[in-house]
């Protein structure tokens, strides 16, 4: 058999991309989907997607998640490398999260408190059985709802936060640091990690997060609050000199609050870890606020024995966009290192012998 | 206000990059000399001087500005958006004669890349004193003449390179010619 | 390409680059931290070195794309093309030609020239990271040029193996002062590192870091005096052109245990079958 070195490398990209379109449009025969339908339809994902690939435009995001066939890494990994591309215009001011418009708010830590407790669109007491009736068309399973008015409420950390009990947010005017921008260094700042947590893949964080409730560095949270809703979002142009309000946004919030036996200077409080997502997030904002919190163990003088309070190990391995690119490098033709591999292996052997 | 001002580079991203390709080139290969185009620089500045900023420049990069550079002080702030800030800030000076290097951040022994960038403007970089330089980018010395640098430049230097991997940079222009002197080589009279 | 910057990055972006470049050539071997963009290619498979060759690149050079050695490899040939379709620049396979080379794994056989610059993609760039995987303290290292922990590594390797176990990615000092992956290149090819004419760039994307090292510099592999440094090579010529000098690759070709021996570097060994050389499974290639 003659050797004939491999050749056609363009050729065979050529043919995988063709294939790859052909299989993601599936069966010609099924009506193809809009980005309303998957915008409107997996809002969840679009949220995950606009989280992971921050970059908060739900189209874009549904047109992510069809390009990538659902494949949302790869969705947010699409949105991220046309992010990148984008000019900056403006800096927006500081989000108020107090002024959040509610859909959803629950606090795990009163019974009842000024808003009250506002269940929302969540699945959490929905039996999990599957509704063969969604197999057909689901218009006949809709109720309309009608949505309560969306009002503000003030928030659970604010309620604790006038009898002292509860550390008090940091105002800072310093410019906060910018991952995108500026590589992470140590030591990483709260405003980085909460930037590296609130990119951070929801899987890991999530994994991360539990493993503090098993005792890997466990604070014994308690959820505080958790709310969703609408936000405005506003700039001030130099030359205005005023606010404007550029659109909303929703976002998931997520403060925890955590036991703290105080120190030489601070009297008993409670801490908190905080948690915000862009989207309906609220699986990512609670792991988050709990990994948050556990980062913050050397700040607050508890021993750093755990991978959730490692900020390093944390920060560096959160990122899936990263995570999912090396590990999947390994794919690539790795022969001439292991050609180098196999010849000293041999030579090792012979000197063995 | 801005139409009072020259234009800054003709051809803005293929002329930033040859600009920068000079600069790189020089910088590994410290004294090599190239002259540059695309800019016709605003006084007191010379062609290359205002070539390295465009092409280095923006609003990311804190500058000193030496104080006979004021009259171009607009045409840089405008090109280039830099925030002009005390030596002790900066991570490029543009500078029409050698300033104190101690003034201005040389890095540190974890982070030396944190240290400034001088761009100095010279009056030769084809005649006046010989210095032989040696060191990393250099196969055998090379003799650069320089005319422009304080009498004990060797010395200045010295104490500059004996700080590595801390220490200034220096791109030397003159005319519509630059070279480098990164802070690995090693300088002496020649 | 519409709507994108030439070589892609927009021009604040290659700004910060260049600017890193100058560093990092101003320090021989030392690691600058940069803000890696996302790149429309994955993480690992080259981002750092696309970010270096997009803010070096002009109009006028000539861009050659290897993996493994070969211009064929599939992602050589992936960004090669997004070069030539976000420059619009001139490539060759041929290494005498190209001005830029953008390279995974290998260095060309043939010696590089002085007008030639070599971009290597780099995985992992802190040559310490399988001995002390915080960044915080192999920083420290290099601050101190504290390397003790790299020594045991190797004396321990002698001691167990009779020889240092590396056989890529094989560490190397710059200029007798600092410690520096070579990318994972085969320690076969890093004597070619040792006083190149071409100026050598390392991209480092996912891990955000940018190095270089300066024409005519001196780069050692690490090794002990009773214990010198060895390259590793197939004991072979290559079987299609006859080279004795070039990296080899082995290809399986049968399930009896049959492999040929053919060179890594596709155009030297097609380069070399051109002028004439032919190795003792070239005839084949001839019948083809």
């Amino acid at each position: 058999m003659a050797y004939v070195a491999v050749k056609g490398g363009e050729q065979a990209i050529d043919n995988a991309h063709a294939w790859l379109a052909e299989e993601r449009r599936g069966d010609p025969a099924t009506p193809a989907l809009s980005i309303a339908q998957i915008e409107e339809q997996l809002g969840r994902s679009v949220d995950r997607v606009m989280a992971e690939g921050s970059l908060y435009d739900r189209e874009l995001a549904a047109l992510a998640i069809k390009q990538a066939q659902g494949d949302l890494i790869e969705a947010a990994f699409l949105l991220r490398a046309y992010r990148t591309t984008l000019p900056r215009f403006a800096h927006s001011n500081p989000v108020e999260t107090a002024t959040m418009r509610i859909e959803r708010r629950v606090s795990a830590v009163f019974k009842d408190l000024p808003g009250g407790q506002v269940l929302g669109p969540t699945y959490d007491y929905t039996h999990r059985l599957l509704d063969f009736a969604l197999m057909d068309d689901e218009s006949s399973a809709v109720r309309p709802v009608q949505p309560g008015s969306l009002e503000t409420m003030p928030r659970v950390p604010d309620i604790l936060g006038h009898e002292g009990l509860l550390e008090p947010d940091d105002r800072s005017d310093q410019e906060p640091g910018d991952l995108t921008r500026q590589p992470l260094t140590f030591p990483a700042e709260r405003d980085v990690r909460l930037q590296a947590l609130a990119r951070g893949d929801e899987g890991f964080l999530l994994g991360l997060g539990y493993s503090t409730q098993r005792g890997y560095g466990g604070s014994h949270p308690f959820a505080g609050e958790i709310r969703m809703g609408e936000i405005s979002v506003e700039i001030e142009p130099a030359e205005l000199g005023f606010a404007i309000d550029i659109g909303d946004l929703v976002l998931t919030e997520c403060q925890m609050v955590n036991q703290f036996k105080g120190s030489k200077t601070v009297p008993p409080q409670f801490t908190r870890g905080y948690g915000l997502v862009f989207g309906f997030g609220e699986r990512k904002a609670m792991a988050m606020a709990l990994v948050d919190r556990a980062m913050r163990a050397e700040e607050l003088g508890e021993d750093v024995t755990a991978p959730a309070q490692n900020v390093e190990f944390v920060l560096y391995h959160s990122d899936n966009i990263e995570a999912t690119g090396f590990v999947e490098h390994l794919k690539l033709p790795h022969y001439v290192d292991f050609q180098s591999e196999l010849q000293n292996v041999r030579r090792m052997r012979e000197n063995a012998e | 206000m801005s139409n009072e001002l020259s234009p800054g580079f003709a051809n803005p991203v293929a002329d930033a990059q040859s600009c920068f390709r000079a600069v790189l080139d020089a910088m590994a290969r410290p004294g090599r000399v190239h002259a540059i185009s695309g800019v016709s620089a605003p006084p007191p500045l010379c062609d290359a001087a205002a070539a390295v900023l465009l092409s280095l420049i923006d609003q990311e990069t804190p500058l000193w500005l030496d104080p006979a550079v004021a009259q171009a002080h607009g045409w840089i702030a405008f090109h280039t958006g830099a925030l002009v800030v005390e030596p002790t800030e900066a991570m490029f000076a543009m500078a029409l004669a050698l300033p104190d290097l101690a003034a201005f951040p040389d890095g540190s022994d974890e982070m030396p890349e944190t240290s400034a960038t001088i761009i100095l403007q010279v009056a030769s970089l084809r005649s006046g004193r010989h210095f032989a330089l040696e060191g990393p980018g250099l196969r055998e010395p090379r003799i650069l003449p320089i005319d422009g640098l304080p009498a004990d430049f060797p010395a200045i230097w010295q104490r500059n390179h004996g700080l590595f991997p801390r220490g200034i940079d220096l791109i030397l222009c003159a005319g519509n010619e630059l070279t480098a002197l990164p802070r690995s080589v090693t300088i002496r009279e020649a | 390409m519409k709507g994108y910057n030439f070589a892609y990055l927009d021009d604040q972006t290659k700004r910060m680059i260049r600017r890193g470049l100058l560093k990092a050539v101003a320090i021989p071997g030392h690691q600058v931290p940069f803000g890696s963009r996302e790149m429309p290619l994955p993480y690992g498979w080259g981002t750092g070195g696309i970010q270096v060759t997009a803010s070096i690149l002009g109009a006028g050079d000539v861009l050659k794309v290897i993996d493994q050695g070969a211009d064929d490899t599939t992602n050589a040939v992936s960004i090669r093309r997004f070069f030539a379709r976000t420059a619009g620049v001139a490539t060759t396979t041929a290494t005498a030609e190209a001005t830029v080379i953008q390279t995974r794994h290998r260095i060309p056989e043939k010696q590089l020239r002085e007008d030639q610059i070599i971009v290597y993609q780099v995985p992992q760039p802190e040559p310490l990271s399988r001995l002390e995987p915080s960044r915080i303290e192999t920083k420290r290292m290099h601050g101190l040029a504290d390397y003790g922990l790299m020594h045991v590594k190797l004396y321990e390797d002698i001691s167990r193996f009779g020889q240092v176990s590396i056989s890529y990615d094989y560490p190397v000092m710059v200029n007798e002062r600092y410690l520096m992956s070579p990318s994972p290149i085969p320690a076969f090819d890093n004597p070619k590192m040792d006083m190149m004419p071409a100026l050598q760039l390392f991209g480092a994307g996912r891990e955000k870091r940018i190095y270089a090292i300066p024409p005519w510099t001196r780069v050692k592999s690490l090794d002990f005096d009773d214990h010198p440094f060895r390259t590793i090579n197939a004991p072979h010529p290559c079987g299609l052109c006859g080279a004795t000098d070039s990296y080899l690759d082995e290809v399986v070709t049968d399930n009896h245990g049959g492999r040929l021996f053919v060179c890594s570097d596709t155009d030297h060994c097609s380069e070399r079958r051109a002028a004439g050389h032919v190795g003792t499974d070239g005839f084949q290639e001839a019948a083809e």
